[in-house]
């Protein structure tokens, strides 16, 4: 990170552990959870959310002095739902499939916690380059959750990665089929979603004892 | 008549909001400490959810869907303004939030003590925007059924969120492992309570509508163990034989 001063450096790393959108600040979680049944879709989410969120920092980053304090929700719902006006197209445009397994949740983007809050958290105190900083490092940690729980839901519920069958065939018994495994058709419906998210947050609170909440 | 009974059941327990696709899921786990809290943000969901899903019904019907414009003339009839749906229907949401904030604080003071710091949180509460754009994809053919699907929806997310609140107020004395303490605790809670929710599933049999993506997923799941166990049956005997063998 010797392109960046460390203070600019801890932007992009807070968010990915000790800040993390999903497990700390609690922000964006629905499409978090109704999406990562398949990893291929977490991915494409994760990449689009970091789009949006980076683009849309610094633009509201440069705005922010233009802006009057008491319109500025419309203003910078406007400006998200053009963003994601953008990536919906792309994805209709060149991964048809993939954008109706996403479906609403493309357009949910708009009002997914994690840019609303970064927005009103950091792009409007700060130059257009933190913020674009702060973007890129909040939309990872949020994507390093999707790609963890994807990753997850994906293996154990249907046994393949990216569609892959990684685990050997079910049907054909081979892999680890052959002595007996089972796929767990539990991952696959959405609840099982939140439980993962629940176990990670277990985890993560349990390495950093900081993290815990009064009760 | 049955056509609405069956969306408003179906919006409240099989399609609902929370726990079947996790529609507003910030502020049902940032609200739902208290059970009175809950019950404020809950109502004014319904309110809000009842009176933009009509309205962007509407839009969508005389303004954005293929064709829609074709009552300002026929030359209008190829345009197809779906692209604008996002920004149109957040557009809408966020003024009738404020719209309805103005007229309740004028008219109801009491309400809008009770509600009132709620309702600029709603705008960007993904329920409402979710359920406006559900409304869209599921081509909810008039403006009744649209206000039901609006309502019952606010209803089924209005229980879940007094559900959890009940059930946070309670855990409160409760032993849990310290790492899971208030957050992790509420997420596996909420992943329980969908899996119970999942039962509703059976509820609404024999209708003639294609059934949601995520039954679809858990019913291909189940036909793949269906078949899976037939195979399994036969093959368990001979490579547990096997395996003893070794």
């Amino acid at each position: 990170m010797a392109l960046l001063s460390k203070k600019d450096a801890n932007l992009i790393k807070d968010p990915l552990a000790d800040n993390n959108p999903i497990t700390i600040q609690v922000l964006g979680i629905c499409s978090a959870l109704a999406i990562t049944a398949e990893l291929k879709a977490s991915v494409v989410m994760a990449i689009s959310v970091l789009f949006v969120l980076g683009v849309g920092n610094v633009v509201i980053s440069l705005l922010r002095n233009i802006i009057p304090a008491k319109i500025r929700i419309i203003v910078q719902l406007v400006v998200v739902a053009a963003l994601v006006i953008i990536v919906d197209q792309v994805l209709k445009a060149f991964a048809y499939e993939l954008s109706k397994t996403l479906s609403v949740f493309v357009g949910l983007i708009i009002t997914n916690c994690i840019i609303m809050g970064r927005f009103e958290a950091f792009a409007l105190g700060n130059g257009p380059w933190k913020s674009f900083l702060d973007g890129i490092g909040n939309a990872l940690g949020y994507g390093v959750i999707l790609v963890i729980v994807g990753f997850f839901r994906e293996l154990l519920g249907s046994g393949t990665l990216f569609g892959m069958k990684v685990l050997g065939d079910p049907v054909t018994k081979t892999g680890l089929y052959s002595i007996g495994y089972e796929n767990n058709g539990f991952m696959i419906i959405p609840p099982a979603a939140l439980i993962v998210v629940g176990i990670i947050i277990w985890v993560q609170r349990s390495r950093n004892r900081a993290l815990i909440e009064e009760a | 008549m049955l056509e609405h009974l069956e969306l408003f059941f179906r919006s409240i327990f099989v399609d609902n909001m929370v726990f079947a696709v996790f529609l507003g899921m910030c502020s049902y786990l940032a609200v739902s400490k208290k059970v009175s809290t809950a019950v404020g943000l809950g109502a004014a969901v319904i309110f809000v959810l009842g009176v933009t899903v009509p309205l962007n019904w509407l839009l969508d019907q005389y303004l954005l869907q293929d064709g829609a414009l074709v009552w300002l003339g026929p030359e209008y009839a190829d345009y197809d303004l779906s692209f604008l749906s996002f920004i149109l229907f957040i557009a809408t949401i966020a003024t009738m939030v404020q719209l309805v904030e103005i007229v309740v604080e004028k008219f109801s003071p009491s309400l809008y003590n009770s509600l009132g710091i709620f309702l600029p949180l709603i705008a960007v509460n993904c329920a409402i925007l979710g359920g406006s754009l559900f409304m869209q994809t599921r081509e909810i053919p008039n403006i009744g059924l649209a206000l039901n699907y609006g309502i019952s929806s606010g209803i089924g997310w209005f229980l879940a969120i007094l559900a959890i609140a009940a059930i946070r107020e309670k855990i409160r004395y409760s032993n849990v492992p310290a790492p899971l303490r208030g957050l992790g605790i509420t997420f596996i809670i909420t992943g329980l309570m969908g899996i119970g929710f999942q039962s509703f599933g059976g509820m609404l049999t024999g209708d003639n509508e294609p059934p949601e993506e995520t039954q679809t997923t858990t019913a291909k799941a189940e036909d793949e163990k269906e078949i899976k166990k037939e195979i399994d049956d036969k093959e368990k005997a001979i490579s547990y034989n096997e395996a003893i063998n070794k």
